[in-house]
C-alpha cells in the first residue's frame, strides 16, 4: 500500500470488516563500537484518536488503555519493543461493529517516547491487520524512515454502510499523540 | 550530566518542558504552588492540587499515587511567577497508610526532559514525622530557570505547608484537597481485584501482543455477542490508568504486603502456590452457547466467561455484563451529546447569518440541522436498542443460574437454601441500573471477605423520583435493608463462620430485628443503652487487637483459646445515640483495623444527626461503602463513572423466606455449637 491510497474495508466476499488491528513492532538499535551489545531502550507507542466530525471525542493510548464506548482497546504499554521477532509488541484493537455512531474517523499514530528518531530504531513496522482472518491490510517500515520522531499512520472511516480506511504514513515529530493533533487535522 | 542534589544545592535548567518524575513507594499527594518574586502564593488560584489539576504550563495527578509525572511548561507559567514549589504530602489517615513521612521510603524526585534524560535528581532524606513536604523548588534568576533541592517538611501537614507560604485558608485548603483524593474511594464500587500487584504505575508494560498466528483466535469471540470482559480480568491491568479505581489498587498492594510479608531474605520457605486458587484440577469445561441460527446473533448462555469454577464464569459474567453496559451506554450518551452540540452550533451560525433573517432560507437551514440531530440521535438509539437487547437476553439466562449468594431474594434458590460448606467469592448488596437501560439490573456483587464496612444512609437524600420519605420511616427502611444484608451475610457462610453482634441503644429497632433476634442467629441480643454499646465495642476492639499482634508476631496459634475466629459484623443503629467520645473512637478504629482482621462494621445512620460531631468523623463515613435503604444513584463504575441507581436487595412483601432461610441458619449454629 502506498501513501495516500484508500482501500474499502468490504470484503471480497461482500461481508464487510468488522474488527481490525493496528500492530506495531521494532527492536532497540545497538551502539556502534565497544560494549555493541548495550542498546539503548526504545519506547515507541501506539495511540488512536476517534474524531466526530473532525472534532477529537476520544483517544486510546497507554495512559488510557479502552475508549469509553469500550470498541478501541489497546493491549497495552510495552517500553522496549522487540521481544518477539516480526511480532507485534503494541497493538490496538478496533471492533467497528461497536464504534459509536457519530465517530466518523480513527487515526492511528506512532510517537517515539524516548524521542529517538525512526533512523536509530531497528525493524520497526507498523501494520493494519484484519482482526477476523490475520490478513494484513496495510505495511509501513518506519526504521530507517528519516528523522522524524512520530508518524500519522493511517485512518479509519466511514464510508457509506462500512469503513474504509486510507493508508498516510505522513512524517511528524511529538512525543505523545497530543503533540501530533496539528499535524492530524489537516489530514482528517 | 544528572545532578544528584543535596538539600539547598540547586541547578540551571536546559529546557522549559520538563517532566518531573517522583517515585515514594507508597501513595502520595503531588501538587505544586506558584509563588512571585517574594515567593506568596497569592490564591487558591496558585495551588496545582489533585482537586484542581491544571494551571498554566503545569498539570498534576489527580489521585494519590506511588508514582508520578508532573509536565511543566516553564514557557507557559505566567510572567508573575517566579517561583514553582512542587510539594509531596501522605493522603490523610484511613488507617492503611502510614501519616509520617518517617515510616516510609525517602521519595525520590527527578527532573526530565521530554525524552527521559535526568536533569536532576534528589532523594529527600532525614523526614521523620512530616507529612508534607516542599521537595523541590523550579526558580527564575536572572531571566533563566534552574532547580533547587529543598526538603522542607511539615509535621502540620498540608495546612501548615501552606500557611508558611503565606496562603490565606490554608487549612482549607488542605482539606479540600484531601477531600479530592478520598472522594473517588466514597463513591465507587469497588473494582473486582486485579491480578497484578502493580496496578498502581503509572505506565504499564505489556505482553507481546498477538502474532499474526494467533489473531484469530481472540476474533472469533468478536462476533455479534458482547465484547469479552477483557480489562477488568486481564493481567495487563486496563482499567486503574485513570478514574476512581487507582486508590484500591494501591490499597490492595498494602494490604498484600501486610499480610504476606515477603519473606524471601529470611530463610522461609517461598510458597509457589498461586493466592487464590485452591486445586489445580481442570475446571469442568463451560457450557456453550447453540450454535446461532442464520441471521441470527448468538443466544446467551449462563457461565459463559473464564473461571474455574461455575461461580467465578458466573462473577466474572456479571461484571462483563456491567462493563459492557457502562461502556455502550458511554457509546449512546456520548453521540447524543455531539448531536446536541452540533445542532446548537448549527443554530447559531444560522441565527449570526444575516442571509437567514429574510426569507425561509433561516427556517431550512434550522430544519436541516434538526433532521441531522434527530438521524445521529436515532442512529445512536439504534445501536444502543441492539446492545442492550443482547445483554436483556443475557440477564435473563443468567438471573436463574445464580448461586443463592448472587441471587436475587426472590429467586427460588433461596427456597432450596442449604447451609454452605464453603464461603463464596462474592456476595449480591443490590441492584445497578442506569436510566437508558431501565430493565437491565446488574447484581452488584462485592467480594467476600468484605474489604470495608457498609454504611446504609437514612439521612434525607430523597429518591429519585422526588418522593422525600419521613425520618423516621426513613431510619425503619434503613434497618431492615441492615437486617436483610446481615442475613444474607449469615446465610451464605458456613455454620458458626460469621458473627452478628447488633448496637441498638435506644432499644427504637426491635421491630425490624426481629427476624434476627427471634430465629436466635445472633451472638447475643441487642446491646442496649450505653453501657451495652459499650461493652460490644470493648471486646470487638480487643479481638481486633489480639488478632493484630498475632498477625504481626506470626503466632497465630498463640490467641488465647476460646477466642471466636469468625468473621464479625457490627450493626450499629441509631448512630451516634448512646455513643460517647470514647465509643465514637473505638467504632473509627474497628472501621479502621477491622476489615483486615475479619471485624465489618455496618452504620444505620444519617450523617447529619452526628454532625456535631465535626468532621471528626468524616474519615468513618468516607472507610465505609454507602449503600441507601431506597433506589438512588450514587455509584460509579470504574471504567466510564456513569451514576449506577442502586437499589438495595430486599425481600419480598409477605415473604417468609427470610426466616425460613435464617431458621436454617440458626439450627446449624446451634448444631455447630455443641
Amino acid at each position: 500500500m502506498t501513501k495516500g491510497q484508500a482501500i474499502s474495508l468490504q470484503k471480497n466476499d461482500g461481508g464487510s470488516l468488522t474488527s481490525v488491528r493496528m500492530g506495531l513492532g521494532w527492536q532497540a538499535a545497538p551502539r556502534r563500537g565497544l560494549f555493541g551489545s548495550r542498546t539503548r531502550e526504545i519506547d515507541l507507542d501506539a495511540s488512536a484518536v476517534l474524531f466526530a466530525d473532525k472534532q477529537p471525542v476520544d483517544v486510546v493510548f497507554f495512559r488510557h488503555l479502552v475508549s469509553d464506548d469500550g470498541s478501541v482497546r489497546h493491549t497495552g504499554d510495552n517500553l522496549v519493543g522487540g521481544v518477539g521477532q516480526g511480532g507485534d509488541d503494541e497493538a490496538i484493537l478496533v471492533d467497528l461493529q461497536r464504534v459509536p455512531v457519530h465517530i466518523d474517523q480513527i487515526v492511528f499514530t506512532v510517537n517515539s517516547f524516548t524521542g529517538q528518531t525512526f533512523q536509530e530504531v531497528q525493524n520497526a513496522f507498523c501494520r493494519l491487520v484484519d482482526e477476523t482472518n490475520g490478513q494484513e491490510l496495510a505495511r509501513y517500515t518506519l526504521a530507517g524512515g528519516g528523522a522524524y520522531t512520530a508518524q500519522i499512520m493511517a485512518k479509519v472511516h466511514r464510508a457509506g454502510q462500512g469503513w474504509s480506511m486510507t493508508a498516510l504514513g505522513s512524517p511528524a515529530n511529538g512525543r505523545t499523540f497530543q503533540d501530533l493533533m496539528p499535524a492530524i487535522l489537516p489530514v482528517l | 550530566m544528572t545532578a544528584e542534589l543535596v538539600r539547598g544545592q540547586n541547578h540551571p535548567l536546559p529546557q522549559a518542558r520538563l517532566e518531573i518524575r517522583i517515585s515514594a513507594g507508597t501513595p502520595v499527594v503531588a501538587g505544586a504552588t506558584l509563588g512571585d518574586e517574594n515567593g506568596k502564593v497569592h490564591g487558591f488560584e496558585w495551588v496545582a492540587h489533585p482537586g484542581t489539576p491544571t494551571l498554566p504550563g503545569l498539570e498534576v495527578s489527580r489521585q494519590a499515587a506511588a508514582d508520578h509525572r508532573l509536565a511543566v511548561d516553564l514557557e507557559a507559567v505566567p510572567e508573575a511567577v517566579h517561583r514553582v514549589s512542587v510539594l509531596l504530602a501522605l493522603p490523610a489517615a484511613d488507617g492503611t497508610v502510614p501519616v509520617r513521612f518517617g515510616a516510609v521510603a525517602a521519595p525520590f524526585v527527578a527532573v526530565t526532559g521530554l525524552d527521559g534524560t535526568e536533569v536532576a535528581s534528589y532523594t529527600i532524606t532525614g523526614l521523620e514525622a512530616e507529612s508534607a513536604v516542599v521537595a523541590l523548588e523550579l526558580y527564575r534568576r536572572q531571566g533563566a530557570w534552574k532547580v533547587r533541592a529543598v526538603g522542607q517538611g511539615y509535621a502540620g501537614g498540608l495546612a501548615e505547608l501552606f500557611t508558611d507560604q503565606d496562603l490565606p485558608q490554608a487549612a482549607q485548603l488542605a482539606g479540600s484537597i484531601h477531600e479530592a483524593v478520598a472522594q473517588g474511594l466514597a463513591r465507587s464500587v469497588p473494582a473486582p481485584p486485579q491480578r497484578t500487584a502493580d496496578g498502581d504505575r503509572s505506565r504499564q508494560p505489556a505482553a507481546p501482543a498477538l502474532g499474526p498466528d494467533h489473531g484469530a483466535a481472540t476474533a472469533s469471540q468478536g462476533a455479534p455477542g458482547p465484547v469479552p470482559p477483557a480489562s477488568p480480568y486481564d493481567p495487563h491491568g486496563a482499567p486503574g490508568q485513570s478514574g476512581p479505581q487507582s486508590p484500591y489498587t494501591g490499597g490492595a498492594g498494602e494490604l498484600g504486603s501486610t499480610a504476606q510479608p515477603s519473606s524471601t531474605g529470611s530463610g522461609v520457605p517461598i510458597d509457589y502456590s498461586h493466592p487464590r486458587r485452591q486445586n489445580a484440577a481442570p475446571p469442568p469445561p463451560p457450557p456453550t452457547a447453540p450454535p446461532a441460527e442464520p441471521g441470527q446473533p448468538t443466544r446467551p448462555v449462563a457461565g459463559d466467561a473464564t473461571g474455574w469454577s461455575m461461580e467465578e464464569r458466573l462473577y466474572n459474567q456479571v461484571w462483563g455484563m456491567f462493563e459492557d453496559l457502562a461502556r455502550t451506554t458511554a457509546a449512546y450518551r456520548s453521540a447524543v451529546d455531539f448531536a446536541d452540540s452540533r445542532m446548537e452550533k448549527e443554530l447559531d451560525q444560522v441565527l449570526s447569518d444575516p442571509r437567514s433573517r429574510i426569507g425561509g432560507q433561516g427556517d431550512a437551514a434550522r430544519e436541516a440541522a434538526r433532521a441531522r440531530h434527530g438521524q445521529l440521535v436515532a442512529q445512536a438509539r439504534e445501536a444502543l436498542d441492539r446492545d442492550l437487547a443482547q445483554l436483556t437476553a443475557e440477564a435473563e439466562v443468567v438471573e436463574p443460574a445464580l448461586p443463592a449468594a448472587y441471587a436475587r431474594w426472590d429467586n427460588p434458590v433461596w427456597h432450596a437454601y442449604r447451609v454452605p460448606m464453603e464461603i463464596p467469592m462474592a456476595l449480591r448488596l443490590g441492584d445497578l441500573h442506569l436510566p437508558e437501560a431501565d430493565r437491565i439490573r446488574i447484581p452488584m456483587l462485592v467480594r467476600l471477605p468484605l474489604e470495608r464496612g457498609l454504611w446504609i444512609d437514612t439521612g434525607r437524600s430523597g429518591s429519585p423520583d422526588g418522593t422525600f420519605a419521613d425520618s423516621h420511616e426513613m431510619r425503619r427502611l434503613g434497618l431492615e435493608t441492615a437486617v436483610a444484608h446481615a442475613a444474607r451475610l449469615l446465610a451464605v457462610h458456613p455454620a458458626g463462620d460469621f458473627t452478628v453482634h447488633v448496637i441498638d441503644p435506644a432499644g427504637s429497632g426491635g421491630q425490624a430485628l426481629a427476624p434476627l433476634v427471634q430465629t436466635g442467629v445472633l451472638a447475643a441480643p441487642p446491646a442496649l443503652g450505653a453501657a451495652g454499646a459499650a461493652d460490644v465495642l470493648a471486646r470487638l476492639t480487643q479481638r481486633v487487637d489480639l488478632v493484630q499482634m498475632a498477625v504481626r508476631g506470626g503466632a497465630a496459634d498463640s490467641l488465647p483459646p476460646g477466642l471466636d475466629t469468625s468473621q464479625q459484623l457490627l450493626i450499629v443503629n441509631d448512630f451516634p445515640h448512646g455513643f460517647d467520645d470514647r465509643a465514637v473512637n473505638q467504632l473509627r478504629y474497628l472501621a479502621d483495623e477491622g476489615p483486615d482482621v475479619g471485624v465489618h462494621v455496618m452504620m444505620v445512620a444519617d450523617r447529619e444527626e452526628s454532625a456535631g460531631y465535626g468532621p471528626l468523623l468524616d474519615p468513618l463515613w468516607r472507610s465505609l461503602l454507602r449503600l441507601t435503604p431506597v433506589a438512588d444513584d450514587h455509584l460509579a463504575d470504574p471504567w466510564v463513572g456513569h451514576a449506577w441507581t442502586y437499589e438495595p436487595s430486599l425481600v419480598p412483601p409477605g415473604s417468609q423466606v427470610l426466616q425460613q432461610v435464617l431458621t436454617q441458619v440458626a439450627a446449624a449454629r446451634r448444631s455447630w455449637g455443641r
